[in-house]
């Protein structure tokens, strides 16, 4: 795990240096998510589809440990927001962004930046499960193989782990060599869960990861998510608005690409401070 | 307003379907009366000395299509190796990194005319390219002009095989870390392995009934080849002079000459199915 080390090291090293604009940044705004410590940092978020904004002026704090969901009705730019974090978007041509995202004190937006390392620190799972086309084993190994050299033993180590930490372990133990597409789509979705964290991401985007999924797998990962929030960060976006208020701690509503409102869960769902808010969680609109 | 009367609606279905079917129906039909009229004449022209021994003379028995059959096997795998590597690359350029691009779009154009281009013309292309300047026919100027014409082929099919491909898994890969190149040759390749295979076998498959590009750059020979550098004896061309022969020997030889690449291309895509197909269940 030289590697690591390695990265522990220059990530101080960048710190010191870029310190001086992200200091001046913190003051100019209050953190959003009181006593907690800010993981990502999004300050003036703009989003271009083209010619058209899909995201205008967001701002949102990130709490480090937590799991924060972002809620609101189809096409307000929930999934924009989020495929921001580990700029995925850049995937296509004609989407741009404007304004900062600051992960740790650097903004991860710099162009310069290294986008391969920015990845592996913040995981992502997606709406529909994605196994490769290889066996569970190099599923969850493909992310390892990209970013660490390792002995064969090692490799298994931290295969299994993943696995475990997933839930999953026990159903796959006696079939690692078997095609991922074989899997059941909530054990597929876990799956995808244990490669995302397998490279021991800090942050974990999740983008409908249930809306695929029966309600008993569903179950299944929201615990999951519970358990996981000691290790990572969670972000996710949901249609479910059930779901958001089990299991996140903050949650922030979106409209028109816009934030509307950004606080607790338990005081959004309870006691919204906008109209707009309450109109959505008790289903007037959306 | 009026109802549609449902008797004319079930009449309008029965008809299109009638139509449809009996249209698949031609297609079926003419494909099965050449494979069997080929087997029947075909197999009787062959026997062991058919792959072993040299063309006879007109009248002498005995005598096969050794020759040819090198010649054409060299000359495929050739073509092979120099085709199917651009078709790929440019395939994969055209899916995955120029998608949108206007060169992109000039290079799809393009390509889906040289698909379209008469193989002759390719044939002419080559003999003014290499056969010209050489001062020779050979093997290598007919290897040149079935390359060129596997080329298309293989570009639009691997890049259409790519494109199937959904966006989420490259997606996932990308969010793990992974670099474009690799993503692409381990994921997205992978995913699309059993198209791509097919487009290639495709491609073989056209190019190993093509006579009119080789006239013009390897033409024929009635030795076994030694080097690809000289005039090479190969299968098709070799079927178009027997077939045009007034000897009754010689035109039942072509006859097996047909059945033998017919034969070889239906045994060559049945056994990379079959493969593939195996090897998708023990993955």
């Amino acid at each position: 795990m030289n590697r690591l080390q390695a990265l522990e090291v220059k990530k101080v090293d960048s710190r010191t240096t870029a310190s001086a604009p992200a200091a001046l940044a913190d003051t100019a705004r209050q953190s959003l998510v009181g006593d907690n410590a800010v993981k990502i940092s999004t300050r003036d978020l703009n989003f271009f589809y083209g010619e058209q904004q899909a995201l205008v002026n967001n701002n949102l704090d990130i709490a480090t440990n937590k799991v924060t969901a972002i809620i609101g009705p189809s096409g307000c730019g929930k999934s924009t927001h989020l495929r921001t974090y580990n700029r995925i978007f850049e995937l296509y041509r004609n989407q741009r962004v404007t304004g900062e995202i600051v992960l740790d004190g650097e903004n991860l937006l710099d162009p310069s930046r290294d986008i391969l390392e920015l990845r592996r620190r913040v995981g992502m799972i997606f709406q529909k499960p994605t196994p490769f086309p290889m066996s569970i084993f190099d599923n969850v190994a493909y992310g390892l193989r990209l970013h660490y050299r390792m002995g064969r033993s090692e490799m298994r180590d931290r295969v299994e782990t993943a696995l475990r930490q997933a839930a999953l372990w026990e159903e796959v133990r006696d079939k690692l060599d078997e095609p991922g597409t074989a899997l059941s789509g909530g054990q597929q979705q876990r799956l995808c869960i244990a490669r995302a964290i397998a490279v021991e991401p800090e942050v974990l985007l999740m983008d409908e990861p249930t809306s695929a999924i029966d309600p008993v797998a569903t179950a299944k990962i929201e615990d999951l998510i519970s358990l996981l929030k000691d290790n990572f960060t969670i972000v996710i976006v949901t249609h479910n608005m059930q779901q958001a208020a089990r299991i996140s701690d903050y949650t922030a509503f979106f409209y028109q690409g816009m934030i509307i409102e950004f606080g607790p869960a338990k005081k959004l769902f309870t006691k919204p401070d906008k109209k707009q808010t309450e109109d959505y969680i008790t289903g007037r609109f959306g | 307003m009026r109802e549609r009367s449902i008797a004319v609606r079930r009449l309008t279905d029965l008809l299109v379907r009638a139509l449809s079917s009996l249209a698949a129906l031609i297609g079926i039909v003419f494909l099965g009366w050449i494979l069997y009229v080929i087997l029947v004449r075909g197999m009787g022209a062959i026997n062991w000395d058919f792959f072993t021994e040299l063309p006879a003379p007109p009248g002498m028995p005995g005598g096969g299509m050794g020759s040819a059959i090198v010649g054409t096997l060299l000359m495929t795998v050739l073509a092979m190796l120099i085709g199917v590597p651009i078709g790929l690359l440019a395939g994969v350029f055209l899916s995955e990194f120029g998608r949108g691009t206007r060169f992109a779009e000039w290079v799809r154009f393009c390509t889906n005319i040289l698909m379209g281009t008469p193989s002759i013309i390719i044939g002419v292309f080559v003999y003014i390219l290499l056969v010209v300047p050489l001062k020779s026919f050979s093997g290598y100027a007919g290897a040149v002009a079935l390359a060129v014409i596997m080329l298309p082929v293989v570009a639009r099919t691997t890049e259409d095989m790519l494109g199937l491909v959904p966006n989420a898994l490259r997606e996932s890969a990308m969010a793990l870390g992974a670099p474009r190149w690799k993503i692409t040759l381990s994921i997205v390749f992978r995913a699309a392995r059993t198209g791509l295979i097919t487009g290639i076998m495709l491609a073989v498959a056209r190019v190993s009934g093509e006579t009119a590009p080789l006239l013009f750059t390897s033409l024929n020979s009635p030795y076994w080849p030694r080097s690809l550098g000289e005039p090479t004896s190969n299968l098709t061309v070799t079927i178009f002079n027997y077939a045009m022969s007034p000897y009754d020997d010689w035109q039942a030889m072509a006859w097996g000459a047909s059945f033998l690449i017919t034969a070889g291309v239906l045994g060559a895509t049945v056994l990379t199915r079959g493969i593939l197909w195996y090897r998708s269940r023990n993955q």
